[in-house]
Parts: C-alpha cells; structure tokens; sequence
C-alpha cells in the first residue's frame, strides 16, 4: 500500500510532469490565461490519462510491442472523445476557451509518456494511481500558471469560476503581456528555475537540459533506446 | 640596456578604453537632448526620466546584492539602460510604468542572460516592447503624449506624436521637427541634438557611424522610393525614433556585430524592416521592433562574415 501512495504522490511533486519532467508544455503554455481555463485543461487531461493508463495496463500483454505507440494513440484518441463531448455538452464555455487545445489532448506528451513508460509494464491499480497523480500535479501546475497570469495580466482572480470574482484592474492596469505568449513563456520559466531550487536545495537533480541523464523517470524508464538517443543529442 | 625586460603574454598593448569611460560618454552624449525635452515637455517628463534612470540602478544594485554578485553599479551602463528607456517613454507615462520598464530591462533582459555583454537584445528596446505590449492606453494613445511648452502655454495639452499625423493640417513643418518642437516621446524631438550626440560619439570613437548612416539612410531612400518626395523622405527621416534609434540603440556593442560589413547589413536590415513596417504595418512606430529583429539576427550576421585564419586555406590544400 505504502508503495502505491508513493507513486501517487509522485505525479504530483518529485515528478510533476510539467515543471519536473517538462513535458505537456503546449498546453501548459497555450491555455494557461487563466485560472479558470487551467483547471479545466488539467481535469480533462487527468480524465484522459487515467483512462488511457488503466486500458493500456489491461491490455500490455495483449499489445504487441512493434505497434504499441498507434495502439496506445488510438486508445487515448477514443477517451479524448467522450471527453470532449462531455466539456461540449456541460461546460460549453471551457470547450470554447480551450479550443483546439481540447483536441489536442490526444498528443499530450505527458499521456503518451506514461503510457510508455508506466501503463505498459505495470498492473492495473499502480498505473492508475500513476494516472491520477501526473493529472493532479498537471493540473495544480496549470492552475498555478493561470492564477498568476491572470492576476499580473488581467488583474482578476478566478475570473468565470466564482460568480464575484476579485477584480483589481480598477485600482492597477494590469500587464497584458503576460496573457500573451511571451508572459506565457516567462512565468513558466520562473516555476522551473523555482522548482529547480527548490529541487536543488533537497539534493534532486535540476532539470537544465533535456535529454535522459536529469530525466527524473530514468529509474522507471528502462528502454535501451534511450541510452542512444543521449548519445546522439551529445554528438 | 638599463630597462628591466618584462616577460609577459599578448597582449602587450591595452587601449584605454573602459566600460565606465564609454557609458559616461554616451551619457555625455544623451544631457543636451535630455535637457532640451526637460525644457519643452517640463515636470512630466523630468519625472519620467529620473524614475527609469533611479530604479533601473536600484535593480541593477539589488540584482547584484541579493545574489551575492560583484557590483556593476559603477561602470554606468544601468544608467545609459534608464537614461535610454525614459527617453523612449512618452513624457506623460505613469512613473509606476516607467519603473516597471527599467526592472524588465535590468533584470529580466540583462541581468537573468548574465549581466552587461550576455544580453541578447538592447534592454531598454526590450522594456519599451514590453511596456508598448504591456500598457497599450500608457504608452501609444494620445492623451500620453504632450505638446512642446514652445506651442502652449500650458503643458498639459496633449497631442498625437508626428507620425501619426502625417498629411493632415496639425502637421509639424520639418524645421520644427528638425529642432525639436513637435510631440513625441521624451527624447525623440529634436532630431538636431540626437545628432549633435551622434556627432560626439563618433568623434569620441565610442561608435562608428556605418549603423546609424546605413539605418537613418535606407529608411530616406526607401520613403523617397514610395513616395518621390523630399519633403515626405525628411519628414519620415526626422520623425518618430529613428534617429534615437539609429545613434543611441541600434550602435549597442553587445548586440550589434563587430565587423563593418556585419554593421553594414544591421543597418540596412534595421532601415529596411523600420521602413516596411511603418508602410504597411498596423503599428505607429517600427524602430524598436526592427533593431530589436536584427538583434537577434546579429550573431547570424556575424557568422557570415567570419574573418578566416590566416593560413587555413593552405592547410585544407595540403590534405
């Protein structure tokens, strides 16, 4: 048991998909305008990926592994499906906020990467529990952006999500660029240097390259390709 | 032989030259357009100038202090950033914008790259897109930009800066723009006294005048090209910040090539993209967009005119 609760909290801080494994940074970067948008992106990805996780863990041994990757695509594009028809039907106004990236879930990296790297060898609880922690640090990550972006860029806090929100545009003009893409930019890059110090004071490696040695999933990550793919990002 | 020989490695000879000397140069070189905007614009824009130029030094000191970094305060280049910003600034900015621009500037631009020499486009062009962006009602409507105290007698009058009123009646005439007696931001008006400065510093050699000639003269042949007219050519040439631009932001050691024919291409690069984009852009003003593309461009620029070793070629036959 204890076991399975540490791979649940996992997602969520040690390897928070976006800010530790920097992965799903489309969407970390495209929707995150506000609060409001942010957590629904997350809940839907979180959906999504515990699905996918649960269905390619049942379906691991039955999967051949030349075909796993449009295996497992087909099998999140069919989740991403009900999902979207399920944000279309109840919540029009997030379906419209969201927009393609709605969609797009289907190529999320992160969904693809555990399906990779925790579905496809593990049972069905672990991957689980596995989905449900990423979507959760997902989407906390998502949230985080959205509150501060739409504070310092519209000056409003859950704006659309509570019927009175805090408005301070009235008193300060808030600072539209950070609505737009290069705000985007620079908050997320703020919350890696910020998770990387945090991560540095507790000894962990700091994410300041991509590639497979700082990848914190190497543990459970243990395809040989990898190996040569660091060698021809080095050459 | 009475002199002792001193042994040491290249080089043997240093210039004179230090980064404090140049800032103060360009300092120097910035006081009589400063003044002269204090004069015609007044309080306003006194205010918006002392603002940028003190918090862009305070950040610079804090910046350094909080992480524990030698100080740079003294070589004087944060006070060319904040000099530079505020004379970009329209001169009815709120001072909260200007000190929000000079932060962005100093630390977000310059000091999170690695400080003086590592920022990879002019910071005080980065701060003002970024207010430009940021605070569009501060920074490009009307009622931010003033009227000369040379035209009113009261300085809150505001109006529209040159550029957008080309062709209607409230036109300046060009000798007006020449010395100065439109509206605009703070250090823009007086063409005269920017080039004066330009004069100074190409005569100092703290830069070399192929920029600012290439940026200034392409957009004057193009809008001559378009339009066959002298009188519209120095009115666009004179008007907006093109030869703040030119002489004071586009020159940037770190961020323009060293080479002359890599300067040569930023200029023209600089002129031509300034040109397309108050023609056919929506925006007011290009200046600041088209330096800061061909800032990024510059190590590209430099990489097509690297200078070959001497004695490579010979190498390579002799395999």
């Amino acid at each position: 048991m204890n076991k399975n609760l540490k791979i649940f909290t996992n997602g969520i801080i040690t390897e928070n998909p976006t800010l530790r494994l920097v992965l799903g940074t489309c969407p970390t970067l495209a929707v995150t305008t506000s609060a409001k948008n942010g957590i629904g992106m997350g809940l839907a990805a979180t959906v999504v990926l515990v699905c996918s996780n649960a269905v390619i863990s049942l379906l691991r041994k039955v999967i051949p592994d030349k075909v796993r990757i449009p295996a497992f695509i087909t099998i999140i594009a069919g989740f991403v499906s009900v999902v979207q028809m399920f944000v279309k039907a109840f919540a029009p106004s997030i379906d419209k906020s969201l927009g393609i990236f709605l969609p797009l879930i289907v190529v999320n990296c992160i969904i693809l990467a555990r399906a990779e790297m925790f579905a496809s060898k593990n049972s069905l609880v672990p991957s689980v529990l596995d989905g449900l922690g990423m979507g959760i640090g997902f989407t906390c990550t998502l949230t985080l952006m959205g509150i501060i972006r739409e504070l310092l860029g519209a000056g409003t806090i859950g704006a659309g999500f509570f019927d009175k929100c805090i408005d301070m545009a009235n008193h300060l003009t808030p600072m539209v660029i950070f609505l737009l893409p290069p705000g985007g930019f620079f908050v997320f890059g703020m919350l890696v240097a910020l998770s990387n110090a945090i991560a540095k004071k507790n000894g962990k490696k700091t994410v300041d390259r991509i590639g497979c040695e700082n990848c914190p999933s190497r543990a459970v990550c243990d395809r040989a390709n990898c190996e040569n793919e660091e060698v021809a990002v080095n050459e | 032989m009475k002199e002792k020989l001193v042994v040491s490695s290249s080089p043997h000879i240093r210039h004179l030259d230090t980064t404090s000397g140049i800032m103060l140069d360009v300092i120097i070189a910035l006081i009589p357009a400063t003044a002269y905007s204090f004069f015609i614009f007044g309080l306003s824009a006194a205010a918006v100038v002392c603002t940028s130029v003190l918090s862009a030094v305070i950040c610079e000191f804090l910046w350094n202090l909080i992480l524990k970094k030698p100080q740079s305060v003294g070589d004087f280049s944060a006070i060319v950033t904040g000099l530079i910003l505020g004379l970009n600034l329209p001169p009815k900015t709120p001072l909260y914008v200007a000190a929000i621009g000079s932060l962005v500037a100093i630390i977000v631009v310059k000091q999170m790259f690695g400080g003086l020499g590592f920022n990879f486009v002019n910071p005080a062009i980065g701060a003002r897109i970024v207010l430009l962006v940021s605070f569009p009602t501060a920074m490009a409507s009307m009622s931010s930009y003033l009227e000369p105290i040379t035209k009113v007698s009261v300085d809150t009058v505001t109006g529209a800066t040159p550029l957008m009123l080309y062709g209607k009646e409230a036109a300046p005439s060009i000798k007006e723009l020449f010395f100065g007696m439109t509206s605009g931001a703070i250090g823009e008006t007086s063409a005269f006294l920017l080039l004066v400065g330009g004069v100074y510093l190409v005569l100092r050699k703290v830069i070399s005048p192929i920029i600012p000639l290439s940026f200034i003269g392409t957009v004057a042949l193009m809008t001559y090209l378009f339009s066959f007219s002298l009188n519209e050519t120095l009115y666009f040439t004179l008007s907006g910040g093109l030869i703040l631009g030119a002489v004071f932001m586009a020159t940037d050691y770190v961020t323009s090539p060293a080479s002359k024919i890599g300067k040569l291409i930023f200029g023209i690069g600089c002129g031509l993209l300034t040109f397309v984009i108050r023609k056919w852009g929506n925006l007011p003003e290009g200046v600041s967009y088209s330096i800061i593309l061909m800032n990024i461009l510059s190590p590209q620029i430099e990489k097509i005119n690297l200078k070959k070793p001497f004695g490579l070629k010979e190498v390579k036959s002799n395999e």
